[in-house]
């Protein structure tokens, strides 16, 4: 990385240079992005008179603290299932012994990765429906009886749909992880008679942590802003906070209470940053 | 529930045939899961009536695909807009990438670290906020509901995606084939346009795949900024949904489809291990 770096210095001298050719980049990101987001700040604690305030978040506990929790407790246990999920396919990948069927878990897990949420909603929500096509093979195959049908578009439905379409995503990153890992430490340990299971646990996972970690941060925040699956499974309260960020300003233009709960959600988002820059942080100071 | 059958070791020593079987069952429901949500549309797509209880529509047909791509429907309309916002968005989003990945994987850049976090904000940070300011300052400005706005939303996020690989194509390139065209009196711009563009173009390639796709499939963004003029294939689709109109949003969501799972399909083709290794480095 370096030498490239002094030979190309060569090419094209100057740190001015670099930075010419970095700005408008830059501008875009600053002027689209980071101003909206400071803007964002100063218009939840703004009061009318122009002072600080904090009565747009006392509001936003007040009506929306339900639906706060919601987000939450939907956003982790989507990112547990998802971490499972990736790890059971990701580890199968790498250490199944069956050729065909990792051929074809390969083949198979990876069809919603590049599958916009606006139409995972759209599928979960016939699919996962009364009676939708889940409730008539579970009826069809006698697993449940047709009266205890129920639909699964509350929670459970957004859950769903952001495991399937976020579970792939996380499975590409580890499988790509572990194929990376040298082959002789797995080799070692099955030689000395260790089963999958525990090699899976205690020679692969530690070594791919950290993309893991990454992914599952990825998809954590990108769960937390994702507006089309709750508006279109659950939009009834309790619902996440991003379909009361749009209802607040479609219904009410209520800008200083939408931006209230923006921030709230980035804090929930910050919690998830926290864990990724620890890991950051640790693999800087081990290279 | 399914998936964890999978990590069973094989040292467990089930009977083979037995082992065979749970397999095979595990497969058969993780493909249940992932292509029964997709079956379920094609049937939507191509019902003419389907209400309960019946499990399979009562009549299929094409009456829905005939109203969806009739000359001045809606959708082709939707599509045709979906299309020229991603054009746009790729041209503006590679215009500013490709001159950023080259500084940051080639050239001396003070502050890299930071300018890297920079690059790696809008991915990491919930972006309604973001929507929620812009469509306020983008409605003062007249802005709202323009293409030229929903472009610009679309490429400050695409943008992102960009930069991270067209840096990791650049510094995927072998330094001394520059250094060679160099020693033989090419010049900066020679070599760039000669040896190091060319070998770059495949992660270009997949840059720009990414950011077409994204843009085509964005919601939220133009959700907030597109209103009420832009329609575009995402927001149609979505309307018709809420509407209750299943089949027209079943058609619309498979023509959403065709590019995501056609890219699913080639990705590994374009966006070789090699640059992949080299994302956010």
């Amino acid at each position: 990385m370096t030498s490239s770096a002094h030979a190309s210095a060569q090419v094209l001298r100057g740190r001015g240079a670099a930075l010419a050719l970095i700005a408008p980049a830059l501008a875009v990101v600053g002027i689209f992005f980071v101003a909206p987001l400071a803007m964002s700040v100063v218009v939840a604690f703004r009061a009318k008179d122009g002072g600080f305030t904090l009565e747009h978040f006392a509001k936003s506990f007040d009506l929306y603290g339900t639906d706060l929790l919601f987000t939450l407790a939907i956003v982790v246990v989507s990112t547990l299932l998802i971490g499972i999920v990736a790890i059971a396919i990701a580890g199968y990948l790498t250490l199944g012994e069956h050729p065909r069927t990792v051929a074809a878990l390969r083949w198979l897990y990876r069809w919603p990765l590049f599958i916009p949420f606006v139409v995972a909603g759209q599928l979960m929500r016939t699919f996962l429906a009364k009676n939708g096509m889940l409730n008539h093979v579970l009826i069809g195959s006698g697993l449940i009886e047709p009266l205890s049908a129920q639909s699964l578009l509350d929670w459970r439905g957004i859950v769903i749909a952001f495991v399937w379409k976020q579970a792939p995503f996380v499975t590409l990153l580890l499988a790509g992880a572990m194929a990376a890992l040298e082959p002789q430490h797995i080799e070692a340990a099955r030689n000395l008679g260790a089963r999958r299971l525990a090699v899976l646990i205690d020679i692969v996972l530690p070594q791919v942590r950290g993309t893991l970690l990454v992914g599952l941060v990825l998809s954590f925040v990108t769960m937390l802003s994702v507006l089309s699956v709750p508006l279109m499974i659950n939009p009834n309260s309790p619902t996440m906070v991003t379909v009361d960020v749009a209802y607040r300003i479609s219904t009410h233009a209520d800008y200083p209470v939408a931006n209230a709960l923006c921030i709230l959600s980035l804090l929930l988002a910050a919690v998830g940053a926290v864990f990724y820059l620890r890991h950051a942080a640790a693999r800087v100071e081990a290279t | 529930m399914a998936t964890r059958a999978l990590a069973l070791p094989a040292s467990f020593s089930l009977p083979t045939p037995l082992a065979t079987v749970l397999r095979a069952v595990v497969l058969a429901l993780l493909a249940f899961a992932i292509f029964g949500p997709l079956l379920n549309l094609l049937l939507w797509a191509f019902a003419e009536r389907w209400y309960f209880p019946n499990k399979l529509p009562i009549e299929f047909g094409l009456t829905y695909w005939y109203r969806v791509f009739q000359p001045r429907g809606n959708a082709l309309a939707s599509l045709g807009t979906s299309v020229w916002i991603a054009l746009l968005t790729v041209a503006f989003s590679l215009a500013v990438a490709i001159p950023a990945g080259y500084a940051l994987a080639r050239l001396k850049l003070p502050w890299r670290g930071a300018i890297l976090l920079t690059f790696l904000l809008p991915q990491a940070v919930p972006n309604l906020p973001v929507y929620v300011n812009i469509a306020q300052v983008f409605y003062q400005i007249g802005l709202n509901g323009t293409i030229l706005g929903v472009v610009l939303v679309h490429a400050s996020h695409g943008l992102v995606l960009a930069v991270w690989i067209a840096s990791a194509a650049f510094a995927s390139v072998d330094v001394s084939l520059e250094e060679a065209s160099r020693n033989l009196g090419a010049s900066p711009w020679t070599c760039f346009r000669t040896v190091t563009l060319p070998l770059a173009t495949p992660g270009l390639i997949a840059s720009a795949i990414f950011v077409f796709l994204e843009s085509l499939d964005e919601f939220t963004g133009t959700y907030f900024v597109g209103v009420p003029d832009v329609t575009t294939l995402p927001l149609l689709m979505f309307n018709a949904t809420m509407g209750g109109n299943y089949q027209i949003s079943s058609i619309t969501a498979l023509l959403l489809l065709i590019p995501s799972i056609g890219f699913m399909l080639v990705v590994e083709r374009f966006l070789k291990a090699d640059v992949l290794a080299m994302v956010g480095r």
